[in-house]
């Protein structure tokens, strides 16, 4: 689907597979390349972004002193730009 | 009553493509959207559009230049069925959290009988509420649903009021709220149907609910017996359990031709031959289909699907070309001769079931277009391909070989799939 809106930021994650298949987002690759590492992930669900136009599982993630979420879309990540 | 104390929900959708689209293009929301047939294509047409374009009097069907003539500055986005395929698939997932019985009925819609679940305690309207709001929140788009004890009432429930919304139609309330609706809003009363029954001064479901049933059966033969039955909401079919659908998905036939089809009447030609095989597979597993969808390929690499759902579920050969060839007319760039087309019919509902026995638009009329078929297919079976077939065919006899005909191998139409 060609994503015309500047909303949706797709962004690089590295992750780990828990043996149980949990998926846990460890650090996002911001677009200037800066990597942040998640210090907690406080709660996963389905969810849609309507800010950035897209849906999938919502990750609350904090990263320092702050939240935000990060969406796992299908095989894409992706956070919503401020 | 029987049937009484069913919870049956009829969950749509609304404005199920265009909502997709939106979603995806937040910058689109405000303004009036449509998605449409490939606009390069002389004949484009309008599959879906959003509400505020439905303001401006757009309508799905309708030729793409006719509903910009209507709306200057509506925006006409390219359909993505890979993601309305997701979406279906991701509110059929929520709805199976609440009962295994959830009958899909094309993309956007779906059945759910929740009686006799874990939920049911909740009750057939606050459970409603609360999958409008996961659906909503969870996947971005919205639906209406519609609540009774009976299919029938519960999709009359889901177009009442959209979108975004519950209504609930309980048998108690029918006389108020039920009634008083136009009978063409009651499934399969299609327009042929409402017009004979307007004939008759039938205008409300009420006025067909209280009309005798020996009057409805001599207007219409049995079908006139099932409608009476419907505006009374005595619908007691089953709502089918997930995964008891056929294991046949659909039925198709396609064909690369001895020379490229360069016009609308080739193409005609062909699907004819094509229509009547796959018609022919849909009468033998007793199937009828819901969807048709077509797909075209030139020499290069360029091809492309489309699908249309048909008013009425089918078997006949002459109404899958119909719609086969609409779908051709609206898609095709003439500019680019084709070297393989090809014909599936999908979402295929068993033609046995008293459910779905449908309430043909001309009935008798189709019945005998069926019988017909059927007797060419009992003649070629006996005396081979060459003994009949449909003029407009035969005049475009060099388009295949006779081995070609005889050796045309069917397969799905997947495979001449290539992504545009
Ligand atoms: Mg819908």
């Amino acid at each position: 689907m060609e994503e015309t809106n500047s909303a949706k930021v797709y962004v690089a994650v590295k992750a780990r597979f828990e043996p149980d298949g949990r998926l846990i987002p460890l650090s996002v690759t911001w677009e200037d390349g800066v990597e942040y590492p998640i210090d907690r992930v406080m709660e996963r669900k389905r969810a849609a972004s309507m800010k950035a136009g897209g849906t999938g599982f919502r990750y609350r993630i904090r990263i320092g002193s702050r939240e935000t979420y990060l969406f796992l879309e299908e095989d894409k990540w992706f956070v919503e730009r401020r | 009553m029987e049937g009484q104390g069913r919870i049956i929900l009829h969950a749509d959708m609304n404005s199920f493509y265009a909502s997709v689209e939106c979603l995806h293009q937040p910058e689109l929301r405000a303004k009036p959207v449509a998605v449409g047939g490939d606009a390069e294509a002389r004949h484009g047409i309008i599959l879906a559009k959003n509400q505020l374009a439905k303001k401006y009097g757009v309508k799905t069907g309708e030729a793409l230049w006719q509903a910009r003539q209507k709306c200057p500055d509506l925006v006409i986005v390219h359909p993505h069925y890979d993601q309305y395929m997701r979406f279906s698939r991701l509110a059929r997932e929520i709805y199976g959290e609440y009962t295994d019985r959830v009958e899909p009925f094309g993309l956007d819609e779906c059945w759910l009988d929740v009686t006799g679940t874990e939920s049911q305690r909740k009750g057939g309207e606050a459970l409603a509420q609360e999958l409008r709001r996961r659906i909503k929140a969870e996947l971005g788009v919205t639906v209406s649903i519609g609540v009774s004890d009976n299919k029938i009432f519960a999709k009359l429930g889901s177009d009442y009021r959209k979108p975004d919304a519950v209504t609930v139609f309980s048998r108690r309330e029918m006389g108020e709220k039920v009634w008083p609706l136009p009978v063409t809003d009651l499934l399969y009363v299609g327009p042929a149907t409402g017009r004979k029954l307007r004939s008759y001064g039938v205008e409300t479901i009420g006025q067909l609910a209280l009309t005798p049933p020996e009057y409805l059966k001599s207007w219409f033969g049995k079908v006139g017996l099932m409608l009476h039955g419907f505006a009374n909401g005595y619908d007691l079919t089953p709502v089918a359990r997930a995964g008891e659908e056929s294991p046949v998905k659909s039925v198709g036939n396609s064909m690369t031709t001895t020379r490229d089809l360069v016009s609308l009447e080739d193409i005609s030609a062909v699907y004819w031959v094509l229509c009547e095989s796959v018609a022919a597979r849909l009468r033998e597993g007793g199937f009828l289909c819901r969807t048709v969808q077509i797909g075209l390929r030139d020499f290069g690499l360029y091809s492309f699907e489309r699908q249309l759902t048909l008013e009425t579920p089918s078997c006949l050969a002459s109404e899958l070309h119909r719609a086969a060839m609409d779908l051709a007319a609206a898609n095709w760039d003439e500019r680019r001769p084709l070297r393989s087309i090809g014909v599936r019919g999908t979402e295929l509902i068993p033609a046995s079931s008293p459910w779905q026995l449908s309430l043909f638009q001309e009935e008798a009329g189709r019945e005998k277009k069926e019988r017909l078929e059927r007797s060419v297919e009992e003649l070629r079976r006996r005396f081979g391909k060459a003994v009949i077939g449909r003029a407009a065919a035969r005049l475009h006899a060099d388009l295949w070989s006779p081995d070609l005909e005889k050796t045309q191998v069917i397969h799905p139409i997947g495979l001449l799939k290539t992504p545009l």
